[in-house]
């Protein structure tokens, strides 16, 4: 009997069974993977989607640069007097829009995997039970610096230029990240609690679109009526979009970016242990 | 260690007011594979993923490989593998990404990930599928990359959820090899099916479960045992004879024959499989001509019919359960 492979021509392969044998045998146990390289290893897999699935970028592209240019040429010369003008007013609100708007893949991600087994085949491996969800967030950051990026450089081309300065840009994308992550957790909630994700695309929408238009995003809530406005005030979105547009116009009030990331950390305090906890039980 | 593969104790899953697992006690010996036998909605993935730890159970216990799978959820883990019942892996990735991708968060080192893909890749005869999205792979495909990724760590028990389900013979005879090589080399299976044929083939010991109870346990000889060997198919040459032919072998055979819709076909069962012979040449020195017989084993559903005594239900919809007793 050959256990050697290598000594086998190819044109007469070891029966099937004699190979498992051979790759079962081999198996030996490596230590046990750590949080940190399990979560970066279920970034790789986002990363890798991306890649083999590059529509999913389309979402991430298109939407930005539609967007930007819509809104800009559309109604800019009708709430600011000419499309420059509007744009230095409503970037940093479509920049906040764009990438809120994109959080809601998380919610589609992991229902996703949930419907086609993959989630039963990662929940069964012996691995720190959060890395799927960190890795996840980890993939979605990703894709939030990507959709930001091409948001600055649409709107920099058509002549938006940041008070602020390069600084003032960073930090303000930073901020949103930080925001997005909070609002991840929700997300994640959605996605495992929803049956498929058409229904996670649904019910996303009608969340989404209020919170997003409803806002401070492309008009001055000073132009709404005083019912409105109270909303518009209270929106989170709105005190994201102020703490962004503060920060890219370099005017910014701390005040403004503490109450986001206060918000954000109160989010993540609330939901993420919800989140976790349904993870766990998820039958 | 001489405590058992799976042990469980009253087991029950609720969804709802449907009894998906209704008290389902299983003792299970390591080594060999045991078959869980079951229609459409029996209840064999949710035993499964009971005992995966993916679902807790409303009531009842289970220990697997002498772990409490609820107490010590994460050590059961670390020593069993899952092939569900559906494509389990990320049909976006290639095969040997998927692969890596396991090895990676079984804790191989990136390199050795890789190796070990490849290793598995051209033990399943899949090289020229590794660069392939799976979503691009065959059915037997998957199931054997799927498979793969089961033993990426040598687990000690595999769940095998319906593996053959949809296969070609070639396909179905290749996990069958699988299996069998897995269990040679003492990796202890627990595999629910829907046929007999499988868990006749394959398993040491079957349990036999429907609407969430196991109604029959034992070897597969046993079982059968409890119908008779089998059957006998019979199509006369001339329809018209179908009646004389059908009373004869009913005589030989002490059993009466089922008359099927074609005109000239019948199927009787018969207890001793030596016997047909026999009653087979006293048809012929009769006069009369059979074009055409075969023995068969017998079905699930013959099985079921003798256990239950009648066919089984299918459990598609879990509304018509939902006006049983439901104990406090
Ligand atoms: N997640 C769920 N939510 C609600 N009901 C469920 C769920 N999973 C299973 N059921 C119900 O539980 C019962 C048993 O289902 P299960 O999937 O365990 O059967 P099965 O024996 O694996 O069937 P099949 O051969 O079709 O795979 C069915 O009535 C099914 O409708
Ligand atoms: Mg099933």
């Amino acid at each position: 009997m050959s256990t050697d492979q290598q000594t086998v021509p190819d044109r007469t392969p070891p029966s099937l069974d004699a190979r498992v044998v051979a790759a079962l045998g081999s198996a030996q146990r490596p230590p046990r993977a750590s949080a940190l390289v399990s979560s970066l290893t279920f970034g790789w897999r986002a990363l890798l989607k991306i890649k083999h699935v590059p529509e999913q970028l389309f979402d991430v592209t298109m939407f930005p640069i539609m967007f930007t240019l819509m809104f800009t040429f559309v109604f800019g010369g009708a709430v600011s007097g000419s499309p420059g003008e509007y744009l230095q007013y409503a970037l940093p609100g479509i920049l906040v829009q764009t990438v809120v708007f994109i959080t809601m893949y998380t919610a589609m991600t992991i229902n996703t995997d949930i419907e086609k087994g993959v989630f039963d085949r990662i929940r069964s491996l012996p691995v720190w039970r959060p890395s799927l969800l960190v890795g996840a967030l980890l993939g979605d950051t990703l894709r939030y610096l990507m959709a930001s990026s091409i948001v600055l450089l649409v709107g920099t081309a058509i002549g938006y230029r940041a008070p602020g300065g390069l600084g003032g840009v960073v930090l303000a994308v930073a901020l949103l990240l930080v925001f997005c992550f909070s609002l991840s957790w929700l997300w994640l909630i959605l996605g495992l609690k929803l049956r498929t994700p058409n229904a996670v695309m649904g019910v996303a929408m009608m969340v989404l679109f209020p919170l997003t238009f409803v806002s401070s995003v492309f008009a001055p809530p000073e132009t709404m009526p005083g019912w409105l406005q109270a909303f518009v005030d209270v929106n989170p979105v709105t005190l994201l979009v102020e703490a962004a547009r503060g920060l890219m116009n370099g005017d910014s009030r701390p005040g403004d970016v503490l109450v986001v990331v206060v918000l954000a950390v109160v989010v993540t305090g609330v939901f993420a242990p919800i989140a976790m906890r349904i993870y766990n039980r998820k039958s | 260690m001489d405590h058992l593969a799976i042990e469980t104790d009253g087991l029950v899953k609720l969804f709802g007011r449907n009894r998906a697992v209704d008290g389902v006690d299983l003792a299970i010996a390591s080594g060999g594979v045991h078959s869980v036998l079951g229609p459409n909605g029996a209840g064999k993935t949710t035993v499964i993923r009971m005992l995966a730890t993916l679902l807790v159970p409303d009531g009842g216990t289970a220990r697997v490989l002498g772990h409490d799978v609820v107490d010590e959820a994460a050590e059961v883990r670390s020593r069993v593998a899952l092939t569900g019942q559906f494509a389990s892996l990320d049909e976006d990735l290639t095969g040997a990404e998927n692969l890596v991708l396991l090895a990676r968060l079984y804790g191989y080192s990136r390199r050795a990930a890789r190796e070990r893909a490849s290793e598995l890749l051209s033990a399943f005869d899949l090289d020229d599928a590794a660069a392939k999205q799976v979503k691009a792979y065959s059915g037997g495909m998957r199931r054997r990359i799927d498979i793969a990724g089961s033993i990426v760590v040598r687990p000690d028990l595999m769940f095998l959820d319906e593996p053959t389900t949809g296969l070609d013979p070639r396909s179905r005879n290749q996990v069958w090899e699988i299996v069998r090589a897995l269990v040679g080399a003492g990796t202890t299976i627990l595999l629910t099916t829907q046929y007999l044929e499988e868990a006749d083939q394959l398993a040491d010991r079957i349990s036999v479960i429907d609407h969430g109870r196991v109604i029959a346990e034992g070897t597969s000889g046993q079982l059968k045992a409890s119908v008779g060997a089998g059957s006998v198919k019979v199509r006369v040459a001339d329809p018209s004879d179908r009646d004389e032919v059908a009373r004869l072998l009913a005589e030989s055979l002490d059993a009466s024959p089922v008359l099927e819709s074609d005109a000239s076909a019948m199927t009787i069962r018969v207890d001793d499989p030596s016997a047909v012979a026999g009653a087979l040449h006293r048809v012929g020195e009769h006069g009369l001509v059979v074009s055409e017989y075969a023995l068969g084993q017998p079905s699930l559903d013959e099985v079921f019919l003798a256990l239950t005594g009648k066919p089984p239900a299918d459990r598609t919809d879990p509304t018509d359960r939902a006006d049983q007793e439901v104990p406090a």
